[in-house]
C-alpha cells in the first residue's frame, strides 16, 4: 500500500512543482519586462478573454478529476479489509495501545506481526478519540468511543516502526506511541510461543460470560430464553421485525450494550443492558470468546467476519437510545 | 513641491475632528471603529505570537523539556484560538473592510454604525472570555475543541475558552451584516455591481458565510458547554452521543471560517495588483464570481477534515469530490492575477511585494490542498505537519500577507502619512523568508510521519524541527519591523496626499485621512473598477508631483 500512496503522492508533488514554478516565473518574467519605466505610463486595458478562462478552468478540472479518481481508489484499497488478514483486537485509552492477539498474547505499545501478513485492527477506546498511526505503513484511522473502527496493513519488510497517535488525546498524546515489529515468520512463531502464560483472550471472556450470568440465558442446548451463541459468529442473523444483520464484532457489540436495537426473531427483548457494566476490553474478551465458540472454532470469523464491509462507516454507532435500566423485563435470574 | 506653503487651517478629517477617550469609544464613525479593531487585532496578533515563540522554542529538541506537556498543550490550543477568532477572522474584514466598505462604495458610513461598534464590544467581551480562560490557567483541548476530550475529559476551562468565541462570533455576524446591508442598499450613484472593486465582492462573499457560518459555530460551541455542565448526551456515547456528530457541526462552520480569512485577502490583492499595475483585473467578472463560489462551495466540503474519522467511506467521496471543486475557483483568482501582470506597468512598492509574496504563497497552499482533499493521500498526512504547512500557507501566507500588503497600501488613506519604503521593503522579504523556512520544513516533516501537536517527538525529525524554529525567529522579527515603522511614520512620516500611488479607487478620491462623512460631496461614478480614465489619469498625476 505504500507504494500505491507514494505513487499518488508523487504525482501531486509533480502537479505542484509544475503549476507553482509556472506561475512563479510567469509572474517573474512579467514583473521584469513589463516593469514600470516612466511614472506618465498607463497601460491599455485588457478586458479578459473567455478562451483563456475556459483552458484555465478545463485543465484543472481535467486534473483534479484525475486526483480525485486515483485518490478515492487507493482510499478504498486503504479501507477495504482483505479477507484472510490476521485479527487483531485494539483497545486504545490515555494514553496506550492495548493490542490483543486473539490466541494468547497480550501486548502494550508494541506489536508483533508476521511479515508479509496482511493484519486488521478491529478497534475500540475506553475514552476519548485517537488514532492509529503507522507512517511506514501509511495508515491511519481513527478509534471513536462508541463503536468500532477497522484499518489493515501489511508489512513487507522486517523491521520496527513507529506508532503514533494521531488524534489529539490530552496530555501526554505524544507519548501515546509505540513500535510495530514486522517479524521473519518463524521468529514471530517463536515470540507467540514464548513468555505469556496468561488466560488467552477468549478464556477471560469465558469467565467473563459466567461471571456476568450470562449463561443461564444464552445456553447452548436452546432451552435457555437467549439465542444459542455457539456457531453464531460470522453468520446472519434473522431479526425480529423483518431484516438480517451479520454477527460480527459491531453486532455483537451493540447486543450487549443496546439488546434492544436488534433484536433476534422469536425471542423477547428481556436482555437488560450492560452500558457501563463491562468495559470495551471486556467487551472485546466477550466477542473473542463468543468468536471462539463460532463455526469451526473462529476460522470462520476470521475470513468471514465483518470481511464485506470494512469500511468505519458501516459500522453501527452506538447507544443511540437512551439508557434505560429495565428493571421489570429483568430475568430473574440475573439476580443470584 | 512648492517651496512657499500658505498658513492654511487644518481641514478637519475623522482623526482630528474630535480628540479624547470618549470621543473613541463613543464612536460610531466607521472608520475609528476600524482602527479600534486594529488596536485590539494587533495586541491579539502579539499574545498568539507569543505562544508561537513558545511552541517553536520547546520543539528545538526531541524530547519536551522546556515546558511540561499539560502546558505545552495549552500553548497550541491557546495560539490557534487566539490567532483564528481573535485576529484572522476579523483581520481584514473588521479593520480594513470596516475602514474601506463604505469609502469604496461611496457611501457616508456603513448602514448601521452603531451596530458597527457594538460589534467591536461584544469582541471584546468574547476577548475578556479568553483573556480569563488564559490567566486563570488555559485550555488544552486544540482550538477544534474535539468530543468527548473537550467535553468530558478535559479538566482545563473550556467553557470560559468555549463562551469567549461563542460571544466573539456575534460580532463577526454583525459585521458581516452591515457589509451586506451597505453594498447592497448604499452604493454611490453609478457604482453598479459590475463597476465594484473586487475587494468589495470578496467582503460580499465572507459577508454570506459570516452570517450563514457562525451561527452553527455559536451553536455546536454552546452544546459542549451544555455537554460539559448537564451531561446532555449530545457527543460523549457514555451520555448516548456521538462524538463524530460534533465534527460534523464543527467543520460545518469550521472549514467555510478558512474562506473568512482567505477572502478578504483575496480582495485585497486584487486592488494591490490592479494598483501597482496600473491595470484593470484581467476577467474581472470571473475572479468577482470566484468569491461567490468560493463562498458556496465552501459550505459543502467540511467532510474532508473527516476522511479517517471512521466518517462513511461514501461519505467521503462526496466531500472529495466537491473539495476539488471549490479548488478551481481559486486557480481561476490565481491565473487572472497572474495574466493582469501582462502589458502592464509593474511598480515594486512594498504592498505589490506582499501581493506577489500571497501569490506564491497562496499558490503553494492552495496546491497541497489538492493533497489534502485526496482520499488516499488524507489519510497518511492528515493530523501531521503537512496539515500544519499547509493552512500556514494560507493563513500566513496568504491571509496574513494579504493583511499586510493592505494595511500597507491604505496606510497613508488612514494616517495620511507615508512610511518609510527602505525599511518596509526590508521587513516585506525577511517575513518572506522567515516564513518559507518555517513552514516548508513542515510540509516534510508531514509526510515523514511526525504528528501535529506533539510535545515531544523521535530524534529523526529534530533537523527539520531545527530549521523551522530558525525560520519562526527570522519571522517574528519580520513581523516587529512593521510595528515599529508603521507607528513611527504616525507622527514622523511624509504626509501622504489623497491619491500617493496612485490608484482608481474611491477612496484615492477623498481627503488622507478622510472627512468624517468621507466624501465632501456624493461621489458619482462614471467608469469602471480600475479604469484609469483621461481625467483621473491627470489628477493622478498631479498628486504626483506635489
Amino acid at each position: 500500500m505504500a507504494g500505491r500512496v507514494d505513487a499518488l503522492y508523487f504525482f501531486l508533488v509533480a502537479v505542484t512543482i509544475f503549476f507553482s514554478v509556472l506561475i512563479a516565473a510567469l509572474e517573474i518574467y512579467f514583473a521584469i519586462k513589463y516593469r514600470r519605466r516612466s511614472e506618465r505610463e498607463f497601460p491599455e486595458p485588457i478586458e479578459g478573454s473567455m478562451k483563456l478562462e475556459s483552458i484555465w478552468i478545463i485543465i484543472p478540472f481535467v486534473l483534479s478529476m484525475v486526483m480525485f479518481v486515483w485518490g478515492a481508489s487507493v482510499y478504498f484499497a486503504l479501507y477495504r479489509p482483505p479477507r484472510n488478514a490476521l485479527e487483531i483486537y485494539v483497545v486504545a485509552k490515555q494514553w496506550m495501545w492495548k493490542f490483543q492477539h486473539l490466541d494468547g498474547q497480550r501486548e502494550i505499545n508494541e506489536l508483533h506481526v508476521p511479515v508479509n501478513q496482511k493484519v486488521k485492527l478491529i478497534m475500540a477506546t475506553e475514552d476519548v478519540i485517537h488514532s492509529f498511526y503507522v507512517p511506514a505503513f501509511r495508515v491511519k484511522a481513527d478509534v471513536v468511543p462508541g463503536r468500532y473502527t477497522t484499518a489493515w496493513f501489511e508489512g513487507t519488510k522486517p523491521g520496527r516502526y513507529h506508532l503514533f497517535c494521531a488524534e489529539y488525546c490530552g496530555t501526554n498524546h505524544s507519548a501515546m506511541g509505540g513500535w510495530v515489529d514486522v517479524m521473519e515468520p518463524a521468529d514471530y512463531q517463536a515470540w507467540m510461543s514464548g513468555g505469556s502464560t496468561e488466560m488467552s483472550f477468549a478464556a477471560l471472556g469465558q469467565k467473563l460470560f459466567q461471571d456476568l450470568a450470562c449463561h443461564t440465558c444464552h445456553r447452548s442446548d436452546a432451552t435457555g430464553r437467549g439465542p444459542v451463541l455457539e456457531g453464531l459468529f460470522g453468520k446472519t442473523v434473522t431479526l425480529a421485525g423483518g431484516g438480517t444483520v451479520k454477527a460480527d464484532e459491531a453486532y455483537v457489540r451493540e447486543s450487549i450494550l443496546n439488546p434492544r436495537a436488534k433484536v433476534v426473531a422469536g425471542f423477547e427483548a428481556i436482555m437488560p443492558t450492560f452500558q457501563g457494566l463491562v468495559s470495551e476490553e471486556q467487551l472485546l474478551q466477550l466477542i473473542a470468546y463468543i468468536r471462539s465458540i463460532g463455526p469451526s472454532q473462529g476460522q470462520a470469523a476470521a475470513t468471514g467476519a465483518a470481511a464485506d464491509d470494512g469500511s468505519p462507516g458501516s459500522v453501527p454507532a452506538e447507544s443511540k437510545s437512551p439508557q434505560t435500566n429495565p428493571s421489570s423485563t429483568e430475568p430473574k435470574s440475573e439476580k443470584p | 513641491m512648492s517651496t512657499v506653503t500658505l498658513p492654511v487651517e487644518r481641514s478637519k478629517n475623522y482623526l482630528n475632528v474630535d480628540y479624547g477617550v470618549k470621543s473613541w469609544l463613543l464612536t460610531t464613525d466607521h472608520k475609528r471603529i476600524a482602527l479600534l479593531y486594529l488596536a485590539s487585532i494587533t495586541f491579539f496578533f502579539f499574545i498568539g505570537g507569543a505562544f508561537a515563540v513558545l511552541i517553536r522554542l520547546e520543539l528545538v529538541t526531541p524530547p519536551g523539556d522546556l515546558v511540561s506537556s499539560e502546558t505545552y498543550n495549552k500553548l497550541f490550543t491557546m495560539h490557534g484560538i487566539v490567532m483564528i477568532f481573535f485576529f484572522l477572522i476579523p483581520s481584514v474584514p473588521a479593520v480594513l473592510g470596516n475602514f474601506l466598505v463604505p469609502l469604496m462604495v461611496g457611501a457616508r458610513d456603513l448602514a448601521f454604525p452603531k451596530l458597527n461598534l457594538a460589534s467591536w464590544y461584544i469582541y471584546n467581551l468574547g476577548a475578556l472570555f479568553t483573556i480569563y480562560a488564559i490567566v486563570s490557567g488555559g485550555v488544552d483541548t486544540g482550538w477544534t475543541f474535539y468530543t468527548p476530550y473537550s467535553s468530558s475529559y478535559a479538566n482545563t476551562h473550556v467553557i470560559a475558552a468555549a463562551l469567549g468565541i461563542f460571544v466573539a462570533g456575534f460580532s463577526s455576524i454583525l459585521t458581516g451584516l452591515n457589509f451586506i446591508v451597505t453594498i447592497h442598499t448604499m452604493r454611490a450613484p453609478g457604482m453598479t455591481w459590475f463597476r465594484l472593486p473586487l475587494f468589495i465582492w470578496a467582503h460580499y462573499a465572507t459577508s454570506l458565510i459570516m452570517i450563514l457560518g457562525t451561527p452553527v459555530l455559536a451553536i455546536t460551541i454552546l452544546l459542549v458547554a451544555f455537554e460539559r455542565l448537564f451531561h446532555i448526551g449530545l457527543f460523549d456515547p457514555a451520555y448516548g452521543g456521538d462524538p463524530v456528530l460534533f465534527q460534523h457541526l464543527f467543520w460545518f462552520y469550521s472549514h467555510p471560517a478558512v474562506y473568512i480569512m482567505i477572502l478578504p485577502s483575496m480582495g485585497v490583492v486584487s486592488e494591490l495588483i490592479a494598483a501597482f499595475t496600473r491595470k484593470n483585473i484581467f476577467g474581472y467578472k470571473f475572479v468577482a464570481f470566484s468569491s461567490v463560489a468560493i463562498a458556496v462551495f465552501g459550505f459543502l466540503v467540511w467532510g474532508h477534515h473527516m476522511f479517517v474519522s471512521s466518517q462513511s467511506v461514501y461519505a467521503g467521496l462526496i466531500f472529495s469530490l466537491l473539495s476539488y471543486a471549490v479548488a478551481i475557483p481559486s486557480a481561476v483568482k490565481v491565473f487572472n492575477w497572474t495574466a493582469t501582470l501582462y502589458r502592464s506597468s509593474v511598480s515594486y512598492q512594498t504592498p505589490m511585494l506582499y501581493a506577489f509574496g500571497f501569490i506564491g504563497l497562496f499558490t503553494i497552499g492552495g496546491l497541497t490542498g489538492l493533497f489534502l482533499a485526496s482520499l488516499g493521500i488524507d489519510v497518511h498526512v492528515t493530523d501531521t505537519y503537512f496539515v500544519v504547512a499547509h493552512f500556514h500557507y494560507i493563513m500566513v501566507g496568504g491571509a496574513i500577507m494579504g493583511y499586510l500588503g493592505g494595511l500597507h497600501y491604505w496606510w497613508p488613506k488612514i494616517t495620511g502619512r507615508l512610511y518609510p519604503e527602505f525599511w518596509s521593503k526590508i521587513a516585506a522579504l525577511i517575513i518572506f523568508v522567515g516564513f518559507n523556512l518555517t513552514f516548508f520544513p513542515q510540509f516534510i516533516l508531514g509526510y515523514l510521519g511526525m504528528p501535529r501537536r506533539y510535545h515531544a517527538y523521535p530524534e529523526e525529525f529534530q533537523v527539520l524541527n531545527v530549521m523551522s524554529s530558525a525560520g519562526a525567529s527570522i519571522l517574528g522579527l519580520g513581523y516587529l519591523i512593521p510595528m515599529v515603522y508603521l507607528i513611527w511614520s504616525m507622527r514622523y512620516g511624509p504626509k501622504a496626499g489623497s491619491n500617493p500611488w496612485p490608484a482608481t479607487g474611491l477612496e484615492w478620491q477623498t481627503a488622507s485621512p478622510p472627512p468624517t462623512d468621507n466624501f465632501l460631496e456624493t461621489p458619482v461614478v462614471t467608469w469602471d473598477a480600475y479604469e484609469f480614465t483621461p481625467e483621473n489619469q491627470r489628477t493622478a498625476m498631479v498628486e504626483q508631483r506635489m
